[in-house]
């Protein structure tokens, strides 16, 4: 009898997730067919909100990057929506990619700035970046200044012809924006930079002396995390037809729901996020109309969880079952052979 | 006149900073840690002071013998409960549920007090002013600077002169070994904490003095604190009142030019520090 | 044959999945001075951290004087009588050197050790009494470590590598001062990797290989070709 090892970073069960994840994302696109209004708006929510919170993930579980200062992005990417369709009469489509890219290039001075303070003092600074572009968008009178202003008739016309057009672009633009960062995602963590910022979230120093360059691969994660926020950003902002400073930059739709999401569902894994948000929502539709108690017993389920279960829901599935749907490491699988007799 | 007017104001108002920072630098002194909740814990302290005010009739500076003793006790429990838990080699757990705290601080105090702005009513206080050369300085905002004046010496008296302060240095320094001292390390961040949160009673029992507020404003003052904390360079207290009194002065500054810039112009002050001198001014520790 | 005074069975220790002892047994007897020799990563740091309460241990593995301590934590042993002089000499660099004696009397244990006899011991700290701890030569120190061990009045006294690192004319000094230490009645660990030195202090020493102790003797007595082979593990 002779053993051969082999390895492989697929599984029986990240296989089959494959499979059922196919199925249901073709029933997904299907449905401006099956779905109604309401349906289909919650649906576009959902999604974009699991964007949000999958680039969250990947800078803060991933990279080490945590921060409270995304809604710099969302807004920015909102408003650069408003701004190049307005102002530059470019197509929505066309300004959503643009947004994307703005964003990231806006990143680049910030990241300069802010990559000089570490951990929970990054934290912070990264807020005061979010305060000062809030500011400074309310100073800016042709956007609408502090009381913001609404996307043109005409602009929201070139989407499509009808309302039910409508809908069902900005659902498929949702659903097209969360399927492509969580692809980005994952091919990112499966390249040799995802390889690197695994090494440098589990032990750091030695990555560094591995020649990894820990400093540029974190900027690199945050110059496109910062693109794709601006992205969703400008989508979420076509969906509400509607911009103001407070709105676009608010603390707790853009990162304190998305904390939550992230840290419910399990940090540092590409399933955690899912999760979260599924939980997440089904929390907001049962709970939402205790209003502020729902906040409260939010906080309460986050500070439970970061203390008793830290990895989140995903976490405890995985410890128990072994499990991984995203194929991420590798397994070393014996293979034995039988010689005949 | 007018610009001497504003930087002096603005040092004024650094006083004011200056205690929302010092709580902030005596915890990551001590553990290392940033509480995201240190602007609604100033906030929550604003409302103890309103609450006793209006239930007791009594003066809102003799409130503070209540409010301290209130919030210093709460900073030790909630260390002891809560945050000591968090204590590790990783950053995202303190990060993560002194957030999660933030959130239900800002909506308890939200359901309690609705979101209508209130202000601690301090009678003559509140407009007493003295005319120095020829300016005219409010008796409060004197006040308030004298007492973070106040506040950081005693700190440092604290800090450097008394067994206590011996304790949060070596504990700060080496946890482990400091244990071998028969200092018991949960019981001492939970002092340090409650310190913090004394200082930080006082700081919002003043600011509702001085200006309205709400449950929501928490977080920009934590931002004003950790501004004040950066710009005068992290491990120092007296760096810390300098850090505040610069974010005072750019801020009344920049509402001179248009009281919409008031924010920004702090705001940029404390960037461009960032970029120039990314440790502070007087650093001890470096970020 | 009085009670020994520390009494350590079966002690495991891990290091989250790593085990560094394995099933580590020995006694101390009051006023004995103990000689603990080993290679490096053999277990003897493990060995002093897991006895002053700096390692998490199962319960029923280590008691002194009688009283099961496995689960106390380390201030609560200090205060029991045991102290640390640890490895690297950790003082607290925030600390002056008088800062670091006087903390290490913070326990208020009554005793013949205080300010004024340490600084009698190794008068150069009285000199430099006021300076940073931490800018103080090696060997100096070394001093304000054991100094600060002293105040805390211990019974027993836990010395982990003390000559690591220094010159050796100062480890000379060193242990020339060690008898006024322990001749008071008290009670020593003292970790080596100095063989000799370790064994002409000690009474009975044990060699730990690998985390398992491989050997006990007394220190007259033992054999070089038995220690050899103890501390390498080599047959």
């Amino acid at each position: 009898m002779s053993a051969l090892y082999h390895v492989t970073r697929s599984s029986k069960a990240a296989q089959l997730a494959a499979v059922f994840g196919a199925i249901g994302l073709i029933f997904l696109i299907a449905a401006p067919w099956w779905a109604g209004s309401a349906m289909m708006r919650l649906l576009g929510e959902i999604f974009l909100y699991l964007a949000l919170a999958s680039l969250w993930n990947l800078m803060a579980g991933y990279a080490g990057l945590v921060s409270v200062g995304q809604q710099a992005f969302v807004g920015f990417g909102g408003y650069m929506l408003f701004a190049v369709t307005i102002a530059g009469g470019l197509s929505p489509f066309a300004a959503i990619g643009l947004a994307g890219i703005l964003g990231g290039l806006i990143a680049v001075p910030v990241a300069l700035l802010i990559f000089r303070l570490r951990g929970a003092y990054f934290a912070i600074g990264t807020w005061v970046i979010a305060e000062v572009f809030r500011l400074s968008f309310a100073q800016v009178s042709s956007l609408g200044g502090g009381s913001g202003s609404s996307l043109p008739v005409a602009v929201v016309r070139s989407l499509a012809a009808n309302k039910d057009g409508r809908e069902a672009i900005s659902y498929w633009l949702a659903l097209g924006a969360v399927v492509v960062v969580i692809a980005a995602v994952y091919l990112f963590l499966r390249s040799r930079n995802g390889l690197a910022l695994m090494a440098i979230r589990d032990n750091e120093l030695a990555a560094g002396s591995l020649g990894i360059d820990i400093w540029r691969t974190k900027f690199v994660v945050y110059i496109v995390t910062a693109a794709l926020t601006s992205m969703v950003g400008a989508l979420i902002f076509l969906q509400k037809l509607r911009i103001s400073p407070d709105a676009a930059f608010s603390v707790n739709d853009w990162t304190a729901f998305v904390i939550f999401i992230v840290v419910i569902g399990g940090i540092g894994t590409i399933e955690g996020p899912i999760i979260g948000t599924l939980v997440f929502f089904a929390l907001r539709e049962t709970l939402a109309d205790l209003g502020t108690a729902y906040l409260i017993i939010l906080g309460f389920v986050a500070i439970f969880v970061m203390l008793k279960a830290p990895k989140g829901v995903w976490g405890l599935i995985r410890a128990r079952f072994d499990l991984q749907l995203f194929p991420l490491g590798y397994r070393v699988l014996k293979r034995i052979q039988k010689k005949g007799a | 006149m007018e610009w001497l007017n504003a930087v002096v104001q603005g040092t004024l108002l650094g006083g004011l900073y200056a205690l929302f920072a010092a709580g902030l630098s005596l915890i990551f002194g001590v553990m290392r840690l940033v509480n995201i909740a240190h602007g609604d814990l100033i906030v929550l302290a604003a409302y103890l002071g309103l609450t006793v005010v209006t239930m007791l009739g009594l003066h809102p500076l003799l409130a503070l013998i209540i409010v301290v003793p209130v919030m210093a006790v709460f900073g030790y429990v909630l260390q002891r409960a809560v945050l000591n838990r968090t204590l590790g080699d990783d950053l995202l757990p303190p990060l993560l549920v002194s957030f999660g705290l933030s959130v239900i601080l800002q909506n308890g105090l939200l359901e309690i007090y609705t979101a209508d702005p209130q202000k601690i009513n301090a009678g003559a206080l509140e407009t007493a002013s003295v005319q120095v050369g020829g300016l005219s300085l409010g008796v409060l905002p004197l006040l308030t600077f004298g007492i973070a004046v106040a506040v950081i010496w005693g700190l440092q008296w604290v800090f450097y002169h008394t067994a206590l302060g011996r304790a949060f240095r070596a504990v700060s320094d080496n946890p482990d070994i400091a244990q071998l001292m028969g200092l018991n390390r949960r019981h001492i961040f939970g002092l340090a904490m409650a310190l913090a949160l004394a200082v930080t009673a006082v700081a919002g029992v003043l600011l509702g003095i001085r200006t309205s507020f709400d449950p929501s404003i928490g977080g920009a003052r934590l931002i004003f604190g950790f501004e004040a904390v950066i710009i005068g360079g992290l491990g120092n207290l007296w760096g810390t009142l300098a850090g505040g009194v610069i974010l005072g002065v750019a801020q009344t500054l920049g509402a001179k030019i248009d009281p919409g810039w008031q924010l920004l112009a702090g705001h940029i002050a404390f960037l461009v520090i960032l970029a120039v001198r990314p440790n502070g001014l007087f650093p001890r520790i470096s970020a | 044959m009085p009670e020994p005074m520390l009494q350590i069975t079966g002690l495991n220790a891990h290091y989250r999945d790593f085990q560094a002892l394995y099933g580590v047994g020995m006694q101390a007897h009051a006023g004995e001075v103990l000689a603990i020799i080993g290679a490096n990563g053999a277990g003897k740091t493990t060995l002093m951290r897991s006895i002053s309460g700096l390692l998490p241990n199962g319960a029923g593995q280590i008691s002194y004087k009688g009283q099961d301590i496995s689960t106390l934590r380390a201030d609560q042993i200090a205060a029991l009588g045991i102290a640390l002089v640890p490895e690297g000499r950790q003082l607290f660099r925030s600390l002056s050197v008088e800062e670091n004696l006087i903390i290490g009397g913070q326990i208020g244990r009554k005793g013949p050790w205080n300010l004024a006899a340490v600084f009698k011991l190794f008068p150069i700290l009285e000199e430099r009494r006021a300076v940073p701890a931490t800018s103080l030569s090696g060997g100096q120190q070394q001093m304000v470590a054991i100094g600060r061990a002293l105040m805390a009045n211990p019974e027993m006294i836990l010395f982990d590598e003390i000559s690591l690192g220094l010159a050796p004319i100062i480890i000379k000094d060193i242990y020339a001062a060690l008898p006024g230490i322990i001749g008071e009645g008290m009670s020593a660990l003292i970790v080596e990797q100095d063989i000799s030195k370790a064994l002409a202090v000690s009474r009975r020493v044990y060699c730990l290989q690998e985390g398992r102790v491989s050997l006990e003797g007394a220190s007259r007595t033992v054999s070089r070709s038995d220690i050899s082979r103890a501390y390498f593990g080599v047959e």
